[in-house]
């Protein structure tokens, strides 16, 4: 037998909104969605600012783990384009410097140091500034940004973008020590700050140790690093032909920029099937659309030099073979090897954090591939006062992930300065509002878009390869924006079930367009999903399970497919169901203000 | 009135039956009645029923007349035939259209005044001509439409919404069915679809007139503590004849129920049924029984519901008038009407 379901649970209900869960630092999703259909740009700029930090910056680079999460795609093709919408906020917003934390002239008197000036830091240090504290960032570059600066071309982010959100919180009073690369910890440590936080990323990318790797230094090069020269302009040109070895997203943005630099024949290899490259869809598909050919299961077995310059590559041809686990192995397929002739070649098969500046003796510890050993919930190191985040603390993922590690590690310094258990940390802010505002009429727009994802408009595609500095994507316009944001099924809106006012009458379960509503015999929960009208068998979701009911029976809704559409409450003659939207706010170090802008 | 506009979206593993639909390609218009009316249940018994039977929607005709319980024909089978017609008159269009094309299934949808008051007449008339007609009755007892009088078939002893009490004695639209010659003759609630569902596939599947008089409370005027058609007091009172299954022809399923206890029928079209019944002493083919036992519980103030009467025998209006095969609209008109000739012959024999 299944027990109601418990929906004062913060997790409950969160779990619904499927993109917000999904989102590292769990940002409110809808409710920006909601402020852009109702034009309220600077609002949903500002819900997004507060959450991620860097709007503008993810509206245009983000990973995204919402989109596949969102309920969308369970019920057509796409998601709502989340990303781009972001991007529309942060492209049509006004002015927001009214609506920025005010920085205390009179400090705590607690001083912290970032190493680093990338997302992580810069997060960690914008929440920590309103409170008083004084930060201090080293960043070995000119400028802060860290990888979303140096990694991500110009085309895909303007300058002007980083800029401007870099700026906004090194404008809280940070004191930037740029140009100074930090060579050694116990320097740092013996400087008494009250709390270390290390956001370094993953600087080191990975080389290939093949024949004649170190035969030609001059044109083989190590794509991260190659991106870092051509961000700060040491490096304006490559070669006609070019080979980019690996399948990530740094290979695409890689390739594209060779494109950009004076490459014309320019491929990508990779060493497994294209079903399994790291890049991101629509990083594949950009690269695609500029006439860059993947060849998948090629791995490169050696560098071809002639007279002291680099020739090509040979590859081997690979077959992926899978286990009865699914686990794949890679085996030559004993073809031919092939030679690509090129001039230049980019290593772009990874990249890894590395702490040569840290100290052995200093009281960090490292596990056996020497990443820093940092607790998941705390991001303390084993050395108290610090702390890592970001790429940092446990190897490459992206910029979402260490803005969410920032928001924690923040939580845990302030914590620490303040002599608080670090496991003492603040709940979220959960709340349920019903949206039902008279017959008939809710405060939600549920009037729900058909239309398929709109696509986002491209520069004109000579114009974009002529110049490194024109972005590819102009962003969604207004109109686009408010279509696409119409696609939004508003998944906060919650349905509520009050068993006492329930006669019974079906009407819920007769109107509703996905079938997710039963009134039936209680059991456990494997019967009871297979015996729902149409049965659940999306074991991540969860079923809402009512008390029972006069007739002995029980409600039982499958949330995973409802459209949020509101048509059982509607339908309810006794109100049995109401429609209410649930907010859930993460808590952070400083003082969070969403619920200021959305209504 | 639900002003939301009903998503296109479909839970994507919805099943699909013979035609390759899903119930949804059976759905009409969004009910603009009351939120928790029971004439929506029966919509959507009706919507499931024409599903499981995978019936293609063109061969079917649905027909009403006036009134709350009429106006849902508009909210299932969008791709039917339909016909709204005169208060209490559905009966007589429904003669005339199953005159001219006895090849269509026909549903009736009515109420309690459209059938026992305004259409009495009418209604015991398809009874009489044996009409192959599925009628519906939607029965509320209570004037909804123009805010809650009694209705003739609200029960004595009840009162309105006010508290008022009925003066008149209720019309029983089933005893009267069998009385007049029905074959076919179920009582069911609007809250009860796992009764409802095979009820009405069976309805359809019998060759000849059924009625179905559902029970469908009234949630805005007869729903309250005095009244008899509530949700309530039909759960309390409701007294199950027997679980009724429909068996396809094509399926053979077993079920397996207490020996002695069910009874096996098949119909003209070779689709059997299977009742499994609650009260052993009952069966359902012998009229005089039925209709005893109908009124004994009705003496008790029970409500009966389930599959009431059944005579596989009795025939249908076109058997009866012996008519053509063919349905008349598909025969050309030079057959269908006498020459002028043949009309002249005929006159002859007058003069």
């Amino acid at each position: 037998m299944m027990k109601p379901t418990d929906i004062k649970n913060p997790n409950y209900f969160h779990k619904v909104v499927d993109c917000q869960w999904a989102c590292p630092a769990h940002t409110p999703v809808p409710e920006y969605i909601r402020l852009i259909a109702q034009r309220k740009y600077t609002e949903a700029y500002m819900v997004n600012w507060e959450s991620n930090v860097f709007p503008g910056v993810l509206g245009r680079t983000c990973d995204r783990p919402c989109e596949p999460a969102c309920r969308r795609v369970r019920v057509e093709e796409k998601p709502v384009a989340i990303c781009r919408l972001k991007r529309a906020a942060a492209d049509n917003k006004n002015n927001v410097d009214s609506y920025l934390p005010e920085i205390p002239k009179v400090k705590n008197g607690k001083k912290i140091v970032l190493i680093g000036g990338g997302p992580a830091s810069l997060t960690v240090a914008r929440d920590l500034m309103p409170l008083g504290y004084e930060c201090t960032i080293y960043e070995k570059d000119p400028k802060a940004g860290g990888l979303m600066r140096t990694n991500i071309p110009s085309f895909r982010l303007p300058e002007g973008v980083i800029d401007e959100e870099v700026d906004r919180i090194l404008d809280f009073g940070i004191i930037r020590k740029f140009n100074e690369e930090i060579t050694s910890l116990k320097n740092i440590l013996n400087r008494n700050y009250d709390a270390i936080f290390i956001g370094t990323g993953a600087p080191k990318g990975k080389d290939l140790n093949i024949k004649n790797r170190y035969e030609s230094i001059e044109n083989i090069h190590i794509g991260i690093d190659w991106l870092t020269s051509v961000a700060f302009k040491h490096t304006d040109k490559i070669g006609k032909r070019v080979i980019v070895i690996g399948g990530g997203n740094t290979a695409m943005d890689c390739c594209r920029t060779s494109l950009r630099l004076g490459g014309l024949d320019v491929k990508v290899t990779v060493r497994s099937p294209k079903a399994d490259m790291k890049a991101s869809d629509w990083e594949i598909e950009e690269a695609e659309l500029e006439g860059v050919p993947i060849f998948d299961n090629h791995s490169p077995k050696e560098f071809v030099i002639d007279k002291g310059k680099l020739k090509g590559v040979i590859f081997e041809k690979m077959v992926a073979h899978y286990d009865d686990n699914g686990k794949r192995t890679l085996k030559p397929s004993g073809d031919e090897p092939v030679l690509f002739e090129c001039d230049d070649v980019i290593l772009a098969i990874g990249q890894e954090n590395a702490f040569p500046w840290i100290e052995k003796d200093v009281g960090i510890n490292f596990n056996e591939w020497g990443q820093p050993i940092v607790d998941k919930t705390t991001f303390q190191s084993t050395l108290s006062n610090v702390f890592f985040g970001g790429d940092a603390a446990w190897g490459p993922e992206n910029i979402i992930w260490a803005v969410a590690h920032g928001h924690q590690a923040a939580i845990s310094i302030d914590n620490y300065c303040n002599n608080t258990d670090l496991l003492d940390r603040p709940d979220p802010i959960t709340n349920l509002m019903s949206q039902k505002m008279g017959i008939h009429e809710w405060s939600y727009p549920n009037d729900i878009s058909n239309s398929n994802r709109f696509a986002v408009p491209h520069a004109d595609h000579k114009l974009a390869l002529n110049n490194i500095n024109v972005e590819v994507e102009l962003g969604y316009d207004e109109k686009l924006a408010l279509d696409e944001a119409s696609r939004c099924l508003n998944c906060d809106i919650q349905t509520i079930f009050t068993e006492n006012l329930c006669i019974e009458c079906d009407a819920c379960t007769d109107i509703c367009p996905v079938d997710c509503i039963n009134f039936i015999q209680n059991e456990d929960e494997d019967s009871l999903r297979k015996s729902l009208r149409v049965p659940a068998i999306n074991l991540n979701q969860d079923l809402y399970i009512s008390d029972n009911l006069k007739t002995g029976r029980i409600m039982a809704k499958d949330e995973d497919m409802c459209l949020h559409c509101g048509l059982c409450a509607e339908r309810c003659p006794t109100g049995a169901w109401d429609m209410q939207k649930f907010t859930y706010i993460e808590t952070q170090a400083k003082e969070i203000k969403i619920l200021d802008y959305v209504e | 009135m639900t002003f939301i506009k009903k998503p296109i979206f479909r839970h994507p593993s919805l099943p699909k039956n013979d035609l390759g639909l899903t119930y949804r390609d059976y759905e009409g218009l969004v009910s603009t009645l009351c939120a928790g009316c029971g004439h929506d249940s029966i919509t959507s018994s009706v919507i499931q029923a024409c599903y499981d039977m995978s019936l293609p929607a063109h061969k079917i005709a649905k027909l009403s007349g006036i009134g709350c319980s009429s106006k849902t024909t508009n909210y299932f089978l969008n791709q039917s035939h339909g016909f709204n017609t005169v208060h209490g008159r559905m009966p007589s269009v429904a003669t005339g259209a199953n005159l001219a094309n006895r090849d269509l299934i026909y549903i009736g949808v009515s109420g309690d005044g459209d059938t026992a008051s305004i259409g009495l007449g009418q209604y015991c008339h398809a009874i009489r001509r044996q009409l192959n007609l599925t009628y519906i009755v939607e029965n509320n007892g209570t004037y909804g439409l123009t805010k809650g009088q009694f209705s003739a078939t609200n029960d004595k002893n009840s009162k309105n919404k006010k508290g008022n009490d009925n003066p008149f004695g209720a019309i029983d639209l089933a005893l009267m069915a069998i009385e007049l010659g029905a074959g076919f003759v179920a009582r069911s609630f609007s809250g009860d679809k796992e009764q409802l569902v095979p009820l009405i596939k069976t309805a359809i599947a019998y060759n000849g007139f059924s009625l179905i008089d559902v029970i469908s409370p009234c949630v805005t005027f007869n729903n309250h503590q005095y009244s008899t058609k509530s949700y309530d007091y039909i759960r309390e009172h409701n007294a199950t004849m027997g679980e009724l299954d429909f068996i396809p022809e094509k399926d053979s399923i077993e079920i397996n129920y207490k020996e002695g206890e069910n009874i096996d029928i098949s119909l003209h079209d070779g689709t059997n049924i299977n009742l499994h019944k609650l009260d052993a002493s009952y069966d359902p083919r012998n009229q005089n029984d039925v209709v005893n036992k109908l009124r004994k519980y009705r003496g008790e103030g029970k409500v009966v519901t389930g599959l009431l009467y059944l005579n596989e025998e009795v025939s249908e209006m076109h058997k009866v008038l012996n008519t053509s095969k063919t349905p008349l609209n598909e025969i050309p008109l030079d057959t269908l009407c006498p020459s002028h000739d043949e009309l002249n012959s005929i006159n002859k024999n007058f003069t």
